[in-house]
């Protein structure tokens, strides 16, 4: 990016800088005597825990990571040993694998967890891989139970019950910990994390422009980890406030994510993380940019008006916790894929089905049908997986994005944009 | 009727492609209103007390060819739910006013979904059950669930169900487990009198017909096979474990007799099984309902066991049944079998258990591969002992 530019990078920057801060005062952790505690990104707790002085892992990110710097192969296959089918989840195995192997992860060495919290939303597996960890680490586990968004309408005695059970968590970690629950930090935290979400919104929200500043799904995963590893802190929020310059100076200066922008697509499913940028490259060579996307909607449905609220602290994060994308039910997820596509007046709905997560996968096929035969929306099915790298057929996938680019390119000359068209 | 018959009949409750035994209650007059129940354990006493017949499914078995369904679901999940899906789009499920879809994975989950969207006509009802047994606030959430889904069952049964309702479907349901608890005590102790394949399907047929139907031909069959001549032959007692929810060709349980086991227990149809203590009939039933399902409900793979894991239960149920192995047989791609298998196995190591591990489909054909490491399991066994 040019220097005439005095933001462009600072996203992607910024977040690596506190992302390798956070790991390296996670190792610390041990020496200092500091707790520790494991939970999940989606529909997670992380002001509640914090309050109490406790340093957070979230195991899926390590697995991320370990996809990402090409070492989840060996830790997939170590699980494999240890008796783990090869049909189960990658990034329990991966998990595993790197708890079996010492620890030693990309980022640095992973303190042990003095608590588990199996914020349970969204994924049936969370509570089969915090039951192992239970096991191997002999740590206490608090299970959350969130219960899923199973009508349309959100129950209250689903939330009752959340908030019933923060309560009790709250009692746990002052007993573990010896500190006093504090709820002016609380609100605190929250407070900033409402700005940060607000913040995270805009960001997404700038991808309705045309061209689009921003890349909703392969951007988005780096955007979106400071709010999903470090929410509640001062960094948290200077981080979104200088994403959002960022943003803003690309709005000003018409810069956007992908050069050129010739499609616009929605992407539904996780990517994949062992082969993230070659996959990226398939659709950079055809000018893509995705308006928008559901995975960076895993850790919160903040575009559709979840916020954490500093006047309301367990209501407002027991809200979050059920509207994470997983928790919502599949027609709330076809209904807001739909409204993506309009919204965001995108050529088509990209699907990257992944084996490893039947939370997001199972119903995928269900949901071409409904977009490609009912809705006349230009939809593209892919397979691979976002932990095991063995599952990733390059030259088929290119093969498949090529055909159905060449296929959209063809259908915008010859025709009015698919949105429009419909209108 | 003879116990051959007896058994053939209950086999046909769910070996026949077209389901005509619940067309035929569909048929009655005045017709029975039938709610399908996705495994593992649906609460079928709400079903019960609104006067419908709970019908617990399995999926296709070997029945069905998976056409339509590949198109809606992809080939890395169990026969189970694509096998259900199959079911419904081949309209071989329309004597169903319903289909209800417990927590016990995501396929699970994402197949209620799935039904809703493709066969909008039917009642497909999700429950979500607590996993957090050690909450304050576990009854009540799961009392206002009950509550919920009787509401949405009311409307077909065209009544709200009354608290003398729930504890006549109480009592039904005490009396049904009663007569299957029995068969199971029969077998822990003399496996040899009841055939397995034979006494699962009496008991899997139970789940399917009107309760108080099944109640006679399960206490028949258990006269019966306790006055049964058949003499004890050389054989390895086991645990079965791991077919909780999509079941095992019947020929794959005949397989694992034939190649020397004896299965003293197995989760096989567990959710028919799920209560460890007869419900009470006093209080609210509701409440009764809540606090039953958590503080006395069997451990399984797909809900939370709590601080103690599931190692050390099964480990307590191959010594109480005085299992000499336990045989892992899960389906393929049934996620909550096959992590629990990795700690499962731990646990048996630890107590120096025998144990052996495959996975099946429903629609395997060949069992030559399963017997020969069944044989040499048994053999190990018994030349160890
Ligand atoms: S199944 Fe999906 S959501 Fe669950 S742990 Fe695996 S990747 Fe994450
Ligand atoms: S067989 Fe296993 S994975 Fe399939 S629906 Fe049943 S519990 Fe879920």
């Amino acid at each position: 990016m040019s220097d005439a530019y005095r933001y462009q990078g600072t996203g992607r920057n910024l977040q690596k800088e506190m992302l390798g801060e956070w790991f390296q005062r996670l190792s610390q952790a041990p020496a200092r005597g500091e707790p520790v505690a494991y939970l999940f990104i989606s529909g997670n707790i992380a002001e509640l825990l914090t309050n109490f002085g406790f340093h957070l892992v979230y195991p899926e990110v390590n697995a991320l990571q370990c996809g990402i710097k090409k070492t989840a192969g060996q830790f997939i296959l170590k699980a494999e040993e240890l008796g783990y089918s090869p049909d189960v989840c990658g990034y329990v195995k991966n998990d595993i694998g790197l708890l079996h192997s010492g620890n030693q992860s990309p980022m640095g060495n992973l303190p042990p967890p003095s608590l588990l919290v199996c914020n349970y939303s969204g994924c049936r597996t969370y509570v089969k891989w915090f039951e192992a960890l239970a096991e191997f680490y002999k740590a206490p586990l608090f299970m959350l139970d969130v219960p899923y968004r199973r009508d349309d309408a959100l129950e209250a005695g689903d939330l009752r019950y959340v908030v019933g059970q923060m309560q009790e968590l709250i009692a746990l970690c002052e007993k573990l910990t010896g500190r006093r629950f504090d709820p002016d930090r609380l609100r605190e935290e929250l407070a900033r994390t409402r700005q940060a979400e607000d913040y995270w919104v805009r960001i997404l929200e700038s991808a309705k422009r045309v061209p689009s500043p921003f890349d909703s799904y392969f951007e988005a995963v780096f955007f979106m980890a400071p709010l999903y590893t470090l929410r509640g802190t001062p960094d948290c929020l200077r981080y979104y406030e200088a994403a959002w310059q960022e943003i803003e100076e690309r709005i000003t200066h018409g810069i956007g994510p992908a050069g050129e922008e010739r499609f616009r697509v929605v992407i539904e499913g996780p990517p994949p993380w062992p082969h993230f940028r070659a996959f990226w490259e398939m659709f950079q060579r055809w000018g893509v940019v995705a308006v928008a996307s559901t995975y960076s909607k895993v850790g919160g449905l903040y575009d559709q008006g979840v916020r954490h609220d500093p006047a309301r602290p367990l209501e407002s994060m027991a809200e979050y916790c059920m509207n994470c994308y997983t928790n919502w039910h599949l027609g709330l997820r076809r209904d807001l894929i739909r409204r993506y596509c309009h919204d965001y007046r995108a050529d088509g709905l990209v699907i990257h089905s992944v084996k490893s997560c039947r939370s997001f996968s199972v119903g995928q096929a269900d949901t071409r049908e409904v977009f490609s035969k009912e809705l006349g929306i230009p939809t593209l099915f892919i397979e691979s997986d976002l932990a095991d790298p063995r599952y990733f057929s390059a030259a088929q996938l290119r093969n498949r994005i090529d055909a159905f680019f060449e296929g959209l390119a063809h259908r915008k000359l010859t025709s009015l944009p698919v949105v429009e068209a419909r209108a | 009727m003879a116990l051959d018959a007896l058994i053939a009949e209950c086999r046909e409750w769910f070996t026949d492609p077209e389901f005509r035994r619940l067309k035929a209650l569909r048929a009655e007059t005045p017709p029975l209103r039938l709610i399908g129940c996705f495994p593992v354990y649906t609460p079928e006493e709400v079903v019960l007390a609104c006067g419908m017949v709970p019908v617990h499914l399995y999926g296709g078995g070997t029945m069905v060819e998976i056409d339509h369904a590949d198109s809606r679901l992809q080939s890395f999940v169990c026969s189970i739910s694509r096998s259900t899906f199959e079911l419904g789009f081949t309209r071989r499920l329309d004597a169903l006013d319903g289909l209800l879809f417990p927590s016990i994975c995501d396929v699970s989950r994402n197949l209620s979904g799935l039904w809703r969207r493709n066969f909008p006509d039917r009642l497909a009802e999700y429950v979500h059950f607590p996993e957090n047994f050690a909450s304050a606030h576990a009854v009540p959430y799961l009392r206002h669930e009950l509550q919920r889904l009787e509401a949405k069952l009311a409307p077909i049964a065209g009544v709200a169900p009354g608290a003398d309702d729930y504890r006549r479907a109480f009592a039904l349901v005490n009396r049904q487990r009663q007569a299957v608890s029995e068969l199971y005590a029969l077998r822990a102790e003399a496996p040899w009198k009841a055939p397995l394949a034979d006494a699962y399907a009496v008991v899997r047929a139970g789940g399917m017909m009107p309760r108080g139907r099944h109640l006679p031909l399960i206490e028949q069959a258990l006269a019966e096979w306790r006055e049964s001549p058949a003499r004890p032959q050389d054989r390895v007692r086991v645990v079965l474990e791991g077919s909780f929810c999509e079941q095992p060709p019947l020929e794959l349980l005949q397989t694992i007799e034939e190649a020397g086991c004896y299965v003293v227990n197995d989760d096989l149809v567990l959710g028919q099984r799920w209560h460890a203590a007869p419900l009470p009939l006093e209080g609210d039933p509701l409440e009764t309902l809540a606090r039953h399902i958590l503080e006395r409900c069997v451990p399984s793979a797909v809900h939370h066991p709590g601080p103690q894991g599931r190692g050390a239960e099964l480990v307590r149920k191959a010594r109480e049944s005085k299992a000499e192995g336990v045989v892992f047989c899960m389906a393929k791609f049934c996620e909550p079998a096959l992590y629990d298998f990795a700690l499962l196995k731990r646990a048996l190591e630890a107590e120096g258990i025998p144990f052996l591990a495959f996975e099946f489909e429903e629609k395997m054909s060949t069992f030559e591969s399963i017997r020969t490491q069944l044989e040499t399991f048994v053999e190990s066994i018994l030349l160890f002992s």
